[in-house]
């Protein structure tokens, strides 16, 4: 009689099957819960409920009825839980058997991170044995890149025309690699500024690069022999507000019409803003950075754009080290690896759309970084 | 010493924080958490010697009567003033500072520089768009389909022209972001280890050891 009127509560809609487990991968103090239905009748809510040894059931989630899973971030670690699901439909609720005994733990190592572990020491080993091979002494070809190599006119045009260089080391903090990128090659237009003996202004956004920017100059010009000619003054920091850092970079190439521009490092909205007013100052501007949306601002606005990577070759490039141009050579190996994978990820992922080959797909998801 | 300290404190925490990386146990996270409060200590010091060199910088410019040096009094000026008034009243909503500098200077400020931006692009796009190369011919003509593409006359010309503009950003345009993306992130990944290497020894000034 019973289960006659269950049935007509719940015509078309059955109890939730329950699958409780340890949250992989994280730092404990975490169960995640799955459950499903058998039949298509959607319940208008979901409650979770959890049960700890000789306690009693709480209810720890309530869930729109199309939810199916939770994870329990209230549990203590090592402590034993059982679970259950209730559908609520019509204000009956229909509960799923009790979970087996769970309980959450930390973790010493994500395995979902495997796959950037596996590529992180390809990469590494292929940099460190061209480093190994730049310091044998073997050859390195590496491509021409005009904006740096324009580096050297630009210096001597600042002082052909005895006007000042400005250096802008991007907006970022000392975190972001571009703008560690942009202060080694700080370091290598220092070292010319101070042989060509021309003034180099280096505004900046940054307190921490500011700091570093200073020390980067000063010993750039003690390495050229010059350390009487470095001017502490004209590295100097600015202010920590966008708009207000790119209008005092803009009233500075205003004032003082320096003869060359670098705008190396991390940029944001300010980016034509301040390529556009050097630009009408006319200085000869190169500008580099890693992010794609303001790239296109300064190859329309600078005589040479570093793109991307470049950046990152520049310090190798200038100061045409072994050690630093056999990790440019890494880098490229690198992108021929990447390439290859693209390819082969894509031809796999086409052969996993035929049902006998759907294998694939798992291979696939190992290089999923999500 | 000088260099031999920061070198090796950089290899040190740089291999501590790439495993820390791929260890999510409660003591890699609580380290994290501190290494980061640690940079907001640094930064908290170094903003001082910014102000130190902001201060510096702006006296210098008035002792010396330099060009634009009646700015240098504006900037001192609003220095202290902000100074004053965010150690005086505080610096929570409803104080003079949220209400006065904050809301009614500093935000229409940001703004102006923010929207000087739009005759900025009109210039910039003007000049990419001379057609001198075959390059900036090609520019031009995908930069017009985009721009016609996004507007509803666009779609009274041509009704697949929408789709069009949206297939020019999200394949050839997307796979050239994506190219660039590849070589930052493994010019990044390169940087980073030659810097905690100790091979890369530009942010020290350069030079060996």
């Amino acid at each position: 009689m019973i289960s006659i009127i269950l049935g007509v509560l719940f015509a078309g809609m059955s109890a939730p099957l329950i699958q409780v487990r340890d949250t992989p991968n994280d730092a404990g103090k975490s169960i995640t819960l799955n459950w499903q239905f058998l039949s298509e009748s959607p319940a208008s809510a979901v409650v979770v409920q959890r049960v700890e040894k000789d306690g009693e059931p709480v209810v720890v989630a309530s869930l729109p009825g199309s939810e199916r899973w939770f994870v329990d971030e209230g549990v203590i670690d090592r402590q034993p839980y059982r679970y259950r699901v209730g559908a609520v439909s019509d204000g009956d609720t229909l509960w799923s058997e009790w979970s087996e005994v769970v309980s959450s733990s930390p973790q010493f190592f994500n395995w979902a991170r495997l796959n950037i572990l596996v590529s992180m020491v390809v990469f590494f080993v292929l940099v460190i044995y061209f480093i190994e091979n730049a310091r044998a002494g073997r050859y390195l070809f590496v491509r021409r890149i005009a904006g740096l190599d324009a580096v050297e006119e630009a210096v001597g045009r600042a002082t052909e025309m005895g006007k000042p260089i400005v250096y802008v080391p991007g907006l970022g903090s000392v975190a972001d690699i571009a703008t560690i990128a942009s202060l080694n090659i700080l370091g290598e237009v220092a070292k010319k500024t101070a042989q060509y003996d021309s003034a180099l202004l280096v505004p900046n956004r940054d307190p921490i690069v500011y700091t570093v920017a200073r020390e980067v100059v000063k010993e750039a010009y003690t390495r050229a022999g010059r350390p009487d000619a470095f001017k502490p003054d004209n590295i100097f920091f600015v202010t920590s507000e966008q708009f207000a850092y790119a209008a005092a970079v803009d009233g500075l190439m205003v004032r003082e019409k320096p003869a060359t521009n670098f705008f190396l490092g991390t940029f944001w909205a300010e980016a034509l803003i301040l390529a556009e007013t050097g630009a009408t100052t006319g200085a000869i501007q190169i500008a580099g950075t890693d992010s794609v949306f303001q790239l296109p601002f300064f190859i329309t606005a600078c005589d040479y754009t570093l793109i991307g990577e470049e950046l990152y070759a520049a310090s190798a490039y200038l100061s045409r080290e072994p050690l630093l141009l056999g990790s440019l050579k890494g880098q490229d190996y690198g992108k021929m690896l990447i390439i290859i994978i693209v390819v082969f990820g894509s031809l796999l992922l086409l052969l996993s759309r035929i049902p006998q080959l759907g294998f694939f797909s798992k291979i696939i998801n190992f290089f999923n970084v999500s | 010493m000088r260099r031999s300290l920061p070198l090796a404190l950089c290899l040190v925490m740089g291999i501590i924080m790439m495993i820390q990386f791929f260890v999510p146990h409660p003591v890699s996270v609580a380290f994290y958490d501190l290494t980061t409060k640690w940079i907001r200590i640094v930064s908290a010091f170094a903003l001082v010697l910014g102000v130190g060199s902001l201060v510096l910088y702006h006296t210098d410019r008035l002792r010396r009567k330099r060009a634009g040096w009646e700015y240098s009094i504006v900037t001192l000026a609003g220095l202290v003033v902000t100074a004053i008034i965010g150690l005086g009243w505080g610096v929570k909503p409803g104080s003079p500072l949220q209400e006065v500098l904050f809301k009614n200077m500093l935000v229409p400020l940001n703004a102006s520089m923010f929207a000087i931006l739009a005759f900025y692009m009109a210039s910039a796009a003007y000049r990419a768009f001379r057609a001198r190369t075959k390059e900036a011919v090609l520019l031009l003509i995908a930069a017009f389909v985009v721009m016609l593409g996004m507007v509803p006359v666009g779609e009274a010309i041509w009704h697949k022209l929408p789709e069009f503009a949206e297939w020019i950003l999200s394949v050839p345009n997307m796979a050239a972001k994506r190219a660039i993306l590849f070589g930052v992130a493994l010019g990044a990944i390169a940087t980073s280890l030659k810097v905690i290497l100790g091979i890369e020894r530009g942010w020290l000034g350069g030079g060996k050891g």
